[in-house]
Parts: structure tokens; C-alpha cells; sequence
């Protein structure tokens, strides 16, 4: 994903002179290239994210097109309220690109964990959230909005074995419809095998595809807290609903990201127990 | 001409039951100077490409802001009665989506200054003139983000921004910024230390600009300048006087 990263912003850099990129003292060597080619444009603008938001709002104010790129939980929650007010309130359009998901940085603890972000910035009306679930989803999910509007796309070390469309049925059925989010699909495909549902991977989840058609019975697998998608999936209709998310809880312990995927009930087979218990 | 836009910025705030009044007076003289001596703008053409900017980042002082505005054409002063009513387009803090003029929407304290270095990073970036004017509060110099914003406005040399400090003191009894001219100095800003109701001075320092370093100008200003009862006088930060004081105050600002 991250590789990915590096040649699709490198590609928008180079065919839009608005574009700035600003990163928060990561990815500085992935992007050793970008910063040569485009020395006025591509800024390691240190670790204050607050201010960097801020200055990014300055830049969009101007009309040039911001990308700030950092680890999750300082841009969606030590930054919020700059997005908040200095984009979203205004207005303002720019790209807010993470790394580290939830709990990709498992060993560094709690500090770095980030199963929090999509609830806190789907509170920023006008906000679109994307979690792409492949390297390929991201190259597109980017071109598509870059230059419009304002963007959280949240990145993780897991990809699935091969890309789909932002809203994508996978197996049809008549029991539940499952909605796999981002990187979850590959495990969400294993859970569900021979199991008569309906897989709909999703990667954009808000704006939320409200008129979706789903069954009485709906699942969200959702690679943060969970829950997070309840409110979306209900909207307007009388199901119910299963959230399979991450739990709501600081997860304490370190190892690495399957350590706390079987911590957290985000292993293919708990999913599958889950689903067929609840059904 | 400025008690005349002082008595507005009385009427307003009492016929809205809200507003900062002491705020607005203490910046008062600055954001005028800046309007009528030192800001390249054209109230015709609020957006006009090569104006300067400036961006009230201690947005509760929008009443000084929006009456200086009227005064200068951008738009009707009438509409100053109808601060802070349902449809107005003028509220308790400025709306750069509303208020033509008005650069940045502001009222959390310590992110109009970020703004600001991002405006002259574009400015830079994009080798266009014209130059970015900032204030700020004192008690919004106890922000990070401020100091974070100072980081980066240095580094990058933005010597095309002018922070403006509004150091009424009010901050004092919370947060010392003793030294504060020489914190700004520290973190890499042309520092000078005025009067801010001293209109001479105020001008002499905002057309001031350094060839590599962004400017700060700590303004030393009292809060509720010119009515008696609120200079420095907490209680007025954001009350709105009853119809006696009201009488008292027009009075006295004749």
C-alpha cells in the first residue's frame, strides 16, 4: 500500500501543479524522488500536526490542493479539531492520508493504535472516509477525489489478494448481507463460505451507499471500532444488525497485527462463529 | 472615526444581546491602521488576486473586524444591527464563507495563525505578491499551535507574514508570557514591540517587512480601550451593557 502510495501522489504531483504534499516526518525516504522533482511542493513539515492541518487549510485557501500524510492517531484525533473547523467548517478540500490503521503498529501500543478514527471524523460533516482494501483500490479511490472536496483515506499493511470496485456485491444469498469494509474482504470471503449470504465489499463508507438494498439481517465487519457502521447500515430500515469490529477496549498487549486480529475476533474462523451464532 | 466605530460596535453587540465588546476595542486601532494605511485591498473586489490578507485568528473580536469592513465598503454598515440574528451573515465569530472580506472562519483560538503561514507558503510557492497579516490574542499565544505555527514560519523563511500580538494582559492571571517579544524573537521572527493604540506606530511597524524573516509585532494594548468602565476590567469581557450603560457608554465614546 505504501509503495503504492509513493507512485500515485508522485504521478498526481507531477500532472497538477496545485498539489502539495506534506508529510509529517514519515515516508520521507519513500518519497526522497518527489521531494528532488518538485523541491517547492513536497514538504517534511515536521511532527505538529495541529499546525499542519492548519497550514494545509491555508494552502487550500489559496487554491492549491493539500495532501498530509501521517500515522493515523495524529491526524484523525490529535488533529480533529483542525479538521473540523479549518476544512470542514470552511469548506476547504485537501487529502488526509494515514498509515497504521488500527492496530498495524501492534507492537508499539496503544499509543499508535488508531480503531478510533473513522468514528471520530465521520462527526465532520461532508468528510468522504475511504478504506481501500487494496494497493490498486487506493491508486483509483485517490485519482477519483484528490481535487475535490475534503479526504480521509486510511491505509493498512493488509490488502486483499485482488482489487474491487468502491461498492461491490461478491457472492449473493438470502440470509444476511455481510458488508466486508476494506481490508477485511479476503478473511469476510473465508468466514462465509457456504454460508447463504450476500458479501458486499465497500470501500468508501462515507458518504455511506444509503440506498444499498441489504436484508433483514445485516453484518458489518469493520476493520475499526465496531459499531462504527451500525448507524449507516440501519438508516431508514427495520433490520438489525451484527457489528464485528474492533472491540471497545485499549488492547494492551503487543505482538503482531494476527496477534491482535485473534485478540480482537478479526481471525476468518471467529468471524464465521460469529456470523453462523448470531443467524 | 474610530469612536464612531466604536459606538457601532456598542449598538451592535447590545441590539444583539452578544459580543465581545472589550475584545474589539482593544484591537480596534490596530485593524484600522491595517485597513486604512497598510492593507492593499479593493472592497469591490474582496477576492481580488494580489490583495493582502488578514486573518483575525482571536475571532471573538469580530465586531472591530466587521465594523472597520462596513467603513471601508465591503459591505452595507446597516447591516451591522442585524449582528448575531438568525439570518445575519455576520456572527459572534467571522465566516470567511459569509462575510465578504473576511479570509479565514475563526473562533477556536490558536488556528488562524496556522492558516496564515499556509497562505504565505502558497503565496510563496506560487511567487505571487502581497503580504499576510495575523492577529492574534495574548491568551491565544498559550495555544501550541501557535508556537507550532511560529516553527514553521521561520523555517520556511515566510517573510511575506506579519503576526500582529493584541497584548492586553488579559492573559496574565492565567499563563505568565513574560519575555513574550523575546519568545517571538527566539523562535526566528523580526520582532518590534509598539503601542497598540498609537496609530503612527502601529503603521510604521505593519509596513515594516524583513527581506527573510516573518514579522511579529507585539502590540501592547489595554482591553475596553476608550470605556472607562472596561478597561481591564474582566467583567466586561463579554457582557453587553443594560440600557443605562448603554446611554453612558454612547456618551462617553461622543
Amino acid at each position: 500500500m505504501r509503495r503504492q502510495l509513493v507512485k500515485t501522489i508522485t504521478d498526481i504531483l507531477e500532472r497538477d501543479s496545485r498539489v502539495v504534499l506534506l508529510l509529517g516526518d514519515i515516508g520521507v525516504f519513500g518519497f526522497r524522488e518527489a521531494f528532488k522533482k518538485f523541491p517547492t511542493r513536497v514538504y517534511n513539515i515536521g511532527i505538529l500536526e495541529q499546525a499542519s492541518v492548519g497550514l494545509a487549510a491555508g494552502l487550500a485557501t489559496e487554491g492549491m490542493i493539500p495532501i498530509f500524510h501521517t500515522i493515523a492517531p495524529f491526524i484523525a484525533e490529535r488533529a480533529l479539531e483542525q479538521l473540523k473547523v479549518d476544512f470542514g467548517y470552511q469548506g476547504l478540500g485537501g487529502s488526509f492520508i494515514s498509515v497504521g490503521a488500527s492496530y498495524d503498529y501492534a507492537s508499539l501500543g496503544c499509543t499508535h493504535h488508531c480503531p478510533g478514527d473513522v468514528q471520530v471524523l465521520k462527526t465532520i460533516p461532508g468528510m468522504r472516509i475511504m478504506v481501500p482494501g487494496h494497493p490498486q483500490e487506493f491508486d483509483s479511490l485517490f485519482r477519483k477525489t484528490y481535487d475535490k472536496g475534503l479526504n480521509y483515506l486510511r491505509l493498512s499493511e493488509q490488502s486483499n489478494s485482488r482489487p474491487l470496485n468502491e461498492f461491490e456485491v461478491v457472492k449473493s444469498g438470502n440470509q444476511a448481507t455481510v458488508i466486508a469494509i476494506g481490508p477485511t474482504l479476503d478473511r469476510v470471503i473465508e468466514a462465509c463460505q457456504n454460508l447463504d449470504v450476500t458479501v458486499l465489499y465497500c470501500t468508501t463508507v462515507a458518504p455511506f451507499g444509503e440506498s444499498a438494498d441489504f436484508k433483514d439481517n445485516i453484518v458489518v465487519v469493520e476493520p475499526f471500532y465496531e459499531g462504527t457502521m451500525a448507524y449507516d447500515a440501519l438508516k431508514g430500515k427495520k433490520s438489525r444488525v451484527l457489528s464485528i469490529g474492533v472491540p471497545r477496549r485499549f488492547l494492551d498487549s503487543y505482538g503482531t497485527r494476527d496477534d491482535l486480529d485473534a485478540n480482537c475476533g478479526l481471525t476468518a474462523g471467529a468471524i464465521r462463529e460469529r456470523i453462523r451464532g448470531w443467524l | 472615526m474610530l469612536q464612531d466605530l466604536k459606538r457601532q460596535i456598542v449598538l451592535a453587540a447590545h441590539g444583539a444581546g452578544e459580543g465581545h465588546i472589550a475584545s474589539a476595542f482593544s484591537v480596534l486601532d490596530i485593524v484600522w491602521v491595517l485597513y486604512d494605511k497598510v492593507l492593499k485591498h479593493d472592497p469591490a473586489r474582496p477576492e481580488w488576486e494580489d490583495r493582502d490578507r488578514f486573518v483575525l485568528s482571536k475571532g471573538h473580536a469580530s465586531l472591530a473586524l466587521y465594523a472597520v469592513l462596513a467603513a471601508k465598503g465591503f459591505f452595507d454598515p446597516k447591516l451591522l444591527e442585524t449582528f448575531a440574528k438568525p439570518s445575519s451573515i455576520l456572527g459572534g465569530h467571522p465566516d470567511r464563507n459569509k462575510v465578504p472580506g473576511v479570509e479565514a472562519s475563526t473562533g477556536s483560538l490558536g488556528h488562524g495563525l496556522p492558516a496564515a503561514v499556509g497562505k504565505a507558503l502558497a503565496r510563496k510557492i506560487q511567487q505571487k505578491p502581497g503580504r499576510i497579516f495575523c492577529l492574534v490574542g495574548d491568551g491565544e499565544c498559550n495555544e501550541g499551535s501557535i508556537w507550532e505555527a511560529c516553527l514553521l514560519a521561520a523555517h520556511h523563511k515566510l517573510a511575506n507574514l506579519c503576526l500582529i500580538v493584541d497584548y492586553n494582559h488579559s492573559t496574565d492571571r492565567a499563563l505568565s508570557l513574560e519575555g513574550l517579544a523575546l519568545k517571538f524573537q527566539a523562535f526566528g521572527f523580526d520582532t518590534t514591540y509598539i503601542s497598540g493604540h498609537n496609530p503612527r506606530d502601529i503603521e510604521i511597524a505593519l509596513q515594516h517587512q524583513h527581506l527573510k524573516k516573518p514579522t511579529a509585532v507585539i502590540a501592547e494594548t489595554t482591553k475596553g480601550y476608550g470605556c472607562q468602565r472596561m478597561e481591564n476590567n474582566p467583567e466586561w469581557h463579554h457582557r453587553i451593557p443594560n440600557a443605562k450603560e448603554l446611554e453612558e457608554i454612547l456618551a462617553e465614546l461622543t
